[in-house]
């Protein structure tokens, strides 16, 4: 087994499907020679040549149309967008056309592609490089929508999502990039879409979380455990496909619940679990459901993130307040 | 200024020194495509008007730039990426007519869509999204060696957009076999084509892409078949993308719902109709010995029967059901999408 952080292990999914797929291919802004600006497709260009790892002009949309066209070729397109909050200027190509091109042609042609895009908080960088706008795309039917938040995940879940006969967009959480090393093995392995999973199990309490934001949950559930407060945390892996049975199950099982995400809280996708619970596990409630989100504000300059993002100091209150008899 | 390619004058004679592109045969088999173009527009339109056809663009004016363009290219190995006003090009690379009809009265299920083999993508309605599609699509056929063309239609009003430089752009970068064709009818809707863009001309923006632009008499089938022939063989040739302004105009209105009376000078829709791309063919042909009015009216009719043949097929296509409203999202749809589906399916207001 071979300890590496997300990036390597995004950087061994993305080898490893080149190297058995010959039309996986990679682009983007700066994949080559620099290997992406976090170096995720570090080492590809050398490796694979430069027909299949290219550089593209600055022009997220027609990243995006030229994949979707790649794709109707007979290519396997794996794009990177640099930061998710760079896809507005290729909305109108992902979730419009790409998500819908199966249905537009009654089921004629399908996008086997994949978006890459770092996203998230935490790492002071400029404006609109941190939004999280996953919430957008889980309206935009046709696109999954998958959120790794380890290493181990990020490898399965990339190799499932080139794999995927549909579009797939991948969100990276930039802040866990090189936070640490996890056993991640060599060779292929894929996670489902759609399954969630209990990274902790415990009694009193269940925060539902996804990508870099189930760190902050595990965090949390370490002091609430000090304090006396047992929780189960579970990592979402996908928002679409949306693990219901999971997540209705956990909440069952502790009546009690907190959503924790990195987007603002006005129709973040804790909305949807929130009336999804408040629909399909009402009478296991024994409080009312708490969201800890960033504010309902545009992303702040660097100085400001650690007030707007949710902390694990907010992600504790909330659990003690909801925990509370 | 670049120079407007132009071969067949209205008139019906040759420009001075020009040689026809086509051969008589093939020109004449282009006239018929051109009628069966103008007879499917006045049969879809009278069919709106009855109820029985959905919102409808017709082509009318702009027949020698749908075909001449189309019939450039080999239906077995190049593409089509259509934007929307191109139904005979797409009929002439292989999809059934009677499918597109079913399509246009709403009958929008899998008997009507794209047949396996037939190289065409679906209409396209948010403008110059189809470009960056074309791009991709023909520099994905160059990776595999292929030697396929893909020829991508847009107009004046969607050659603003910011899809229409992102598309050029990336095609001339990867030297993509692409040729953009670009329909300037001189209308968006009610906007006119000086509104769009402070350009002389569409096709100078080539320059800026670094490959070459032509601008053609688009109601000219001979001259828009030269150019189009010619960019498909560069593009064929490795030599990468050309963008071809073919400048006609839209002699009918935008679609059913609108009323050029509202916006257009009378006027310019008469100098137009001296300009008729069909007119001048049958003039042609008439001086050359190879039509007659009998001959005229004989294919006129061939036409119709077969437009009227493909209409009554298409009105036996199978009508669309509520549950088709979950096909073809995913390729294995979801759990939650099938509870979804489950609950339409009770919901007995649609039975």
């Amino acid at each position: 087994m071979t300890q590496r952080n997300v990036l390597e292990a995004i950087n061994s999914a993305l080898d490893e499907e080149m190297s058995r797929d010959p039309r996986v291919m990679v682009l983007g802004l700066d994949v080559g020679k620099l290997g992406g600006v976090f170096r995720a497709t570090s080492g590809l260009l050398e490796k694979h040549g430069a027909q299949r790892v290219v550089d593209t002009p600055l022009a997220e949309a027609s990243i995006v149309g030229a994949s979707l066209g790649l794709a109707i070729s007979g290519m396997v397109p794996v794009a990177e967008i640099q930061f998710l909050g760079f896809t507005a200027q290729a909305f109108h190509q992902l979730g419009p056309q790409l998500g819908r091109y199966r249905a537009r042609s009654r089921g004629r042609y399908h996008c086997q592609v994949t978006i890459r895009a770092p996203f998230g908080g935490g790492i002071h960088s400029p404006e609109f490089h941190s939004d999280a706008v996953e919430a957008q795309f889980v309206q935009s039917p046709g696109i999954k929508v998958v959120m790794p938040s380890n290493a181990y995940d990020a490898k399965g879940l990339l190799i499932e999502a080139i794999r995927d006969p549909d579009p797939v967009l991948y969100c990276e959480p930039d802040r866990l990039y090189r936070l640490g090393r996890m056993e991640v093995p060599d060779g292929a392995y894929t996670i489902p879409f759609g399954k969630a999973a209990i990274v902790r199990e415990g009694d009193d309490i269940t925060l539902v979380a996804w990508s870099a934001a189930v760190e902050s949950c595990l965090l949390a559930a370490e002091r609430l455990a000090d304090e006396g407060i047992s929780a189960t945390v579970v990592d979402l892996r996908t928002l679409v496909p949306f693990d219901v049975e999971t997540v209705v199950g956990a909440v069952a099982k502790t009546g009690r619940c907190v959503v924790v995400h990195e987007a603002p809280l006005s129709a973040g996708f804790g909305a949807e679990v929130a009336a999804t619970l408040a629909s399909e596990a009402f009478y296991d409630l024994d409080a009312p459901i708490a969201r800890v989100t960033s504010w309902d504000v545009p992303y702040p300059a660097a100085p400001l993130e650690g007030w707007y993002l949710p902390s694990v100091e907010r992600v504790v209150a909330a659990a003690r307040e909801t925990a509370r008899d | 200024m670049t120079a407007r390619l132009s071969i067949l004058e209205s008139d019906g004679k040759l420009v001075a020194g020009a040689k026809p592109s086509m051969t008589d045969s093939v020109l004449i088999e282009a006239l018929r495509w051109m009628l069966m173009s103008r007879i499917y527009d006045e049969r879809a339109t009278a069919l709106q008007r009855q109820g029985l056809y959905g919102v409808f663009s017709p082509a009318f004016g702009q027949e020698a730039s749908v075909v001449g363009s189309a019939m450039a290219l080999d239906p077995v190995r190049d593409w089509i990426v259509p934007q929307y006003r191109e139904l005979m090009a797409l009929v002439r690379h292989g999809y059934p007519l009677e499918r597109l009809a079913a399509m246009g009265m709403g009958r929008v299920t899998e008997a009507a869509r794209i047949p396996d083999g037939v190289n065409v993508l679906p209409n396209q309605v948010a403008l110059a999204t189809q470009l960056p599609h074309a791009t991709g699509l023909a520099w994905g056929l160059k990776l595999q060696k292929k030697d396929s063309v893909v020829m991508t239609y847009v107009g004046d009003g969607g050659s603003s957009e910011g899809d229409f430089h992102e598309g050029l752009n990336l095609a001339g970068v990867q030297r993509a076999p692409v040729v953009f064709f670009l329909s300037n009818n001189q209308w968006a809707i009610s906007t006119p084509r000086r509104v769009q863009s402070a350009t002389p001309s569409f096709a100078l923006r080539a320059a800026g892409y670094g490959f070459p632009g032509v601008e053609v008499d688009g109601n000219d089938v001979l001259a828009v078949y030269s150019a189009a022939g010619e960019a498909v063989q560069r593009a064929r040739a490795g030599e990468g993308p050309t963008l071809i302004e073919s400048v006609t105009y839209r002699m009918s209105f935008h679609n059913t719902t609108d009323n050029p009376s509202l916006y257009e000078d009378p006027k310019q829709r008469d100098d137009a109709s001296r300009r008729d791309p069909i007119d001048r063919v049958v003039r042609y042909l008439t001086g050359r010995g190879l039509w007659d009015e009998e001959r005229d009216k004989e294919t006129r009719a061939s036409v119709r029967a077969e437009v009227d043949a493909a209409l009554e097929k298409a009105a036996a296509f199978p009508v669309v059901t509520p549950n088709q409203l979950f096909d073809h999202i995913y390729a294995e749809l979801p759990e939650r999408l099938r509870r979804q589906r489950e609950e339409l399916s009770s919901d007995r207001s649609q039975t």
